[in-house]
């Protein structure tokens, strides 16, 4: 073997034993995040934990019902406000918009932290609607999602041929109904991948919710009313004083963990589907 | 060229100027299509016979800064008038493209019937009877009549191309403009759709753009000739062929050059 050819085994080979520990690292820590979860909370799910409210501190026992049916509405809210928009924005930028703007600004949005969303969701609706509210923190995460849903739903429907739009114009129809008839049903499955993402990102949120749903002891499903969250739930018992709330904190940390992969598996579903269709 | 003196007049292109931009890509071209016959398009590749024919149903204006002077007349009203609809003009001219182009989330009925929903037509059994009759023209009807409702995808290629012939035939237009139908088809495709062409005709008017001689030579009445943008010659199929008035036709007709 010649000098050159074995130093560009040994490169080829340090490189791909670097690629590997690296994946295995970013591995390792969803495997540590994972297990920690279920064997600091798995042991904390009960019947009562799904359908009990908290009790007062210092007491065992309880739930955290209200934060899972919050998080359901808040989210669920966010998600009927911010996917119309999202769609609609990313449908325009692909099909209409000359582009650089409307990226520009969907880019920097992207970009923008999530705190920053919240204050602003403070000032602009808790502030002038007199107080704390589940529809503001609603508002917040759906600020939060609709540059997400935006941006690929733009860059999926992009992918749809060129050859397609020409085909339907063609055969007489309007532009508007050719974008929503045949360019966006092409384009559906991969969208409803996008927002399942974007649904996932949003549902593990705190920042936001801190100012704008501020979080709810008690059990509630009124909207213009302050509401639990699970993010919110886990932030305060995680850093409160108990071994309780710890205990508590595990478990919720667990089900919103749950959650985002379910929505993520669903995604990776949907995704198949499309390719199963393009066939 | 002289159309038969019987011959009704269905399409008119004057003094067509098609341009990009500041390029023009058509140049001052004048013709006439004259009702039930096939006319063939052919010319070496880039020589504007394509854009020639997306001018005829105001496609080519949608293309990024495409433009056109001159008119085109159908049925002796002017297309480019600023009275008429595009969107409407197309549901008159239908079109079928290079490659086939099935709309992938519907089935094969609603591919066939998407034309007619986009123009109000909604009843039932109307709807039913449009789509037999477009398949049957296209001679697709045989091969799918048993799976209207599975996925136009599930067609071989020739078969998605009769469904496009299809799709543009249920409106009822007067006009079909063909662009290289059978560019992407094997033989036996290829043949399909050359015998649909002459059964076609009897119904519509016809204009295939194509850069295959023979084809040209087998499914037409009249040729044109474009090179470089320009309308070269114009005759009937058979003369052209055999005695081209033109050096540059008979040039690219003998092999020579294209």
């Amino acid at each position: 073997m010649s000098g050159r050819s074995l130093r560009r085994h040994v490169t080829s080979g340090l490189m791909t034993g670097l690629v590997a520990v690296l994946s295995f690292t970013a591995v390792l820590a969803l495997v540590l995040i994972l297990g920690d979860l279920i064997a600091k909370g798995a042991s904390s799910l009960n019947w009562d934990f799904f359908t009990k409210n908290p009790v007062p501190a210092g007491q065992s026992g309880g739930g955290v019902a209200n934060a899972i049916v919050g998080t359901g509405i808040i989210v669920g809210l966010a998600a009927l406000i911010g996917l119309p928009i999202g769609i609609g924005t990313g449908l325009y930028l692909a099909e209409y918009g000359s582009g650089r703007l409307g990226w520009f600004v969907a880019d920097v949005l992207n970009g923008t932290p999530s705190i920053v969303i919240g204050i602003f969701a403070w000032t602009w609706l808790v502030r002038p609607m007199g107080g704390y509210s589940a529809l503001a923190g609603s508002v917040a995460l759906a600020a939060l999602m609709i540059p997400m849903i935006a941006r690929t739903t733009e860059e999926m429907v992009r992918l749809v041929p060129h050859s397609l739009r020409e085909a339907a114009l063609a055969l007489g129809y309007p532009r508007w109904r050719t974008s929503l008839r045949v360019v966006a049903r092409t384009a559906l499955a991969g969208i409803v991948t996008g927002c399942l993402v974007g649904v996932a990102r949003i549902a593990g949120e705190t920042a936001p919710l801190l100012f704008t749903a501020l979080g709810n002891l008690n059990f509630s499903t009124s909207v213009t009313q302050p509401m639990q969250t699970l993010p919110h739930q886990i932030y305060e018992y995680a850093s409160g004083p108990f071994e309780e709330w710890h205990r508590l904190a595990w478990a919720s940390a667990l089900v919103l963990m749950s959650l985002v992969l379910l929505l993520g598996v669903t995604a990776r579903w949907a995704i198949r589907q499309r390719h199963g269709a393009a066939r | 060229m002289a159309p038969p003196a019987d011959a009704r007049l269905r399409l008119e292109a004057v003094r067509l100027t098609a341009l990009y931009g500041r390029r023009a890509v058509v140049k001052d071209v004048s013709i006439l299509f004259p009702a039930h016959t096939v006319t063939a398009v052919i010319g070496p590749s880039g020589c504007g016979k394509s854009t020639f024919l997306r001018c005829l149903n105001r496609m080519h204006e949608l293309s990024e800064g495409g433009w056109v002077t001159g008119r085109v007349l159908l049925d002796g009203a002017d297309v480019y008038d600023d009275a008429v609809d595009p969107v409407q003009l197309r549901r008159r001219i239908g079109m079928v493209f290079q490659r086939p182009t099935p709309f992938p989330t519907m089935s094969i009925y609603d591919n066939v019937a998407a034309g007619l929903r986009v123009n109000g037509h909604r009843g039932r059994r109307a709807l039913d009877d449009v789509v037999e009759r477009a398949l049957t023209q296209a001679a697709l009807w045989d091969e799918v009549k048993d799976r209207l409702r599975a996925s136009a995808l599930a067609l071989s290629g020739g078969q998605q191309q009769r469904l496009c012939i299809a799709r543009a035939l249920a409106p009822q237009p007067e006009v079909l403009l063909l662009d290289e139908p059978t560019a992407s088809l094997d033989p036996a495709g290829t043949q399909r759709i050359e015998e649909l062409c002459h059964e076609l005709k009897r119904l519509y008017t016809i204009v295939i753009v194509t850069h295959n001689m023979q084809q040209a030579a087998r499914v037409s009445d009249y040729t044109a000739f474009f090179y470089l943008g320009d309308l070269v010659e114009v005759g009937r199929t058979d003369e052209l062929f055999t005695r081209p008035n033109e050096e540059r036709t008979e040039a690219y007709i003998t092999g020579r050059f294209g």
